[in-house]
């Protein structure tokens, strides 16, 4: 399923991840999975939440620099070799995957892979004719 | 003591004045008949030649700015026919900012004359070896130390900037007795020598080093690191370029070479005319270049000027160290650098006008450092998008200053505004 994925600019400094989870959180938002992907002297904050749209418009309100990507999640199952299938699909059909994390959602005790690729439409229509989604 | 034109470097005050009179009048006629500008600016402020009857006459004169010069970039200001140059130099290279400056035959022989005095001041004869690093080429540094020691007799090393092992090679195996080039590589080279254990083989025993300002502090480790004397030297290229003026023995200061480059001190607020002793902003007027005559050109350098007696004998008045800057213009590297082209890169890149600016000085080098705000225009959930952008700002930034700064990505917030807008500069260089 596609999901609507924000991301935040963060500097590299001691507070700024604290800061923006705790005023989320003070917000009532939900975070579900997320990632940071770090660099020397800055780090991008991405994450899933039950409102994204509540969360960017938080996040800019606050002066954060923040946008909305949508990237495509997929449910795993656990068995050896789940992801490897998903990512030979992409490969095979030239869907490049600029990155990808994992959650597990505790509801369901499942777990997800969430994929950034350029068009998550045709990728999503790309699992489902192989049978993954 | 020895002078390079004792009789110009000793001359009475009283003869010195009427020197310049003569050369104002002249200067003054010539620029007027053979520069539009000139003549234009005089017309507006209703003076003409004529009523220059001498050197007292000369605040009647209009002011000549760096803006006024680009305006005309780049023939504008010239006063000779083309055929008559013989020589372009240019400011120090900031796209749109250069000020080209013309010199004939005559010029170049003026010039390499106030070097040639700052060598000798210096403790420099035809037995020297002067060892030039500045750069050459459109910066006026090389030529202008080179010229200078040619005119003393010196034998001459063109060593231009950078390759410090070279240089270094270079100083032990032909001798090199006076260094020329900034403070900061002088105090670079020093480190760099002592920490290869060379120190015993250098033979130094002066510096004449500009185009920065710098420190008693940097002086004294300079000195004490290379076993030499270290001399002040200024200049800008619109006036000729290095040997404006030079400092003697003393180091007290630095002689103005007023024969042919006439020092006032004015309020930068009024454009009046403040009296010996006051601090105020330097302007200059070129009393006997025939391509690129300049009159009462305001330099935006903070100084004072004295005619105490000096101990080295010479008779030419005297500017203290410079002392600041009227306008925000930051010299980094000894590279001119205005916020204002920083501002206008960082617009064009898509980032905003809200940065800081950190400079230090690290292993006598200035570490110039700029702190962008992320804007949601250079910002993706990509990380190698904002590297490219990253990337794309800083050669921006280097084709339009000459040189690299250090960026530093910020979220917007980080940067402390006042009415919207925030441009800080935080200087650590102890200067």
């Amino acid at each position: 399923m596609i999901q609507e994925q924000v991301s935040v600019f963060v500097e590299n400094k001691p507070g700024a991840l604290s800061e923006i989870t705790t005023s989320l959180a003070e917000a009532g938002i939900d975070l579900k999975a997320f990632t940071v992907a770090d660099k020397s002297e800055f780090g991008v904050l991405r994450f899933l939440s039950d409102n994204p749209a509540k969360a960017l418009a938080l996040l800019k309100s606050n002066g954060w620099v923040a946008s909305i990507t949508p990237v495509v999640a997929v449910k795993m199952t656990d068995k050896p070799g789940s992801l490897a299938k998903v990512l030979k699909l992409f490969a095979d059909n030239g869907k490049q995957v600029e990155y990808l994390y994992a959650f597990v959602a505790h509801e369901e005790g499942r777990a997800y892979v969430i994929l950034r690729v350029d068009d998550p439409e045709s990728a999503e229509k790309l699992l489902a004719a192989s049978g993954i989604l | 003591m020895a002078y390079y034109q004792e009789e110009i470097e000793r001359m009475p005050r009283e003869k010195m004045a009427a020197l310049q009179s003569e050369r104002l009048i002249k200067q003054v006629r010539h620029a007027y008949e053979n520069a539009a500008p000139y003549r234009r600016k005089m017309q507006e402020k209703g003076v003409e030649p004529g009523d220059i009857k001498g050197i007292e006459d000369i605040h009647k004169l209009p002011f000549t700015t760096k803006e006024d010069l680009r305006d005309e970039y780049p023939y504008g200001y010239l006063a000779v026919p083309l055929s008559n140059a013989v020589r372009i130099q240019s400011t120090s290279g900031t796209t749109g900012r250069r000020v080209v400056a013309f010199y004939t035959q005559h010029d170049i022989e003026l010039w390499d004359d106030g070097c040639a005095r700052a060598i000798v001041a210096a403790g420099g004869s035809k037995e020297d070896v002067v060892h030039v690093s500045y750069g050459y080429g459109l910066f006026t540094g090389g030529p202008g130390l080179n010229g200078g020691s040619h005119k003393v007799g010196s034998l001459t090393l063109p060593m231009s900037s950078g390759n410090t092992e070279r240089q270094i090679q270079f100083m032990i195996d032909l001798e090199s007795t006076i260094l020329c080039c900034t403070p900061s590589y002088a105090a670079f080279l020093a480190e760099t020598i002592n920490d290869a254990g060379l120190i015993d083989k250098i033979k130094l025993k002066a510096g004449i080093f500009g185009a920065e300002a710098w420190s008693e502090e940097m002086r004294r480790d300079i000195e004490k690191n290379l076993r030499i004397k270290a001399y002040d030297i200024y200049g800008l290229t619109e006036i000729t370029g290095p040997g404006v003026s030079f400092e003697c023995s003393e180091q007290t200061g630095l002689h103005v070479n007023e024969d042919h480059f006439y020092p006032e001190i004015i309020s930068p607020d009024t454009g009046e005319v403040l009296p010996e002793g006051g601090k105020g902003e330097l302007v200059f007027t070129a009393l006997t270049k025939e391509a690129f005559p300049l009159l009462r050109y305001r330099t935006r350098d903070v100084c004072v000027l004295t005619r105490k007696a000096c101990s080295c004998g010479r008779t030419l008045i005297k500017m203290a160290k410079l002392m600041g800057r009227t306008d925000d213009m930051l010299i980094i590297r000894g590279v001119n650098v205005f916020p204002s082209q920083i501002e206008t890169v960082l617009l064009s890149q898509g980032y905003t006008a809200n940065y800081v600016i950190i400079l230090d000085r690290v292993h006598h080098t200035d570490s110039f450092e700029v702190q962008v705000e992320m804007t949601s225009e250079t910002f993706s959930d990509e990380v190698k998008f904002i590297e490219k952008k990253e990337r794309e700002l800083l050669s921006a930034l280097r084709a339009m200053l000459g040189i690299s700064p250090k960026v530093t990505l910020v979220a917007p917030r980080t940067i402390a505004r006042s009415e919207g807008k925030a441009v800080r500069i935080i200087d650590k260089r102890k200067i």
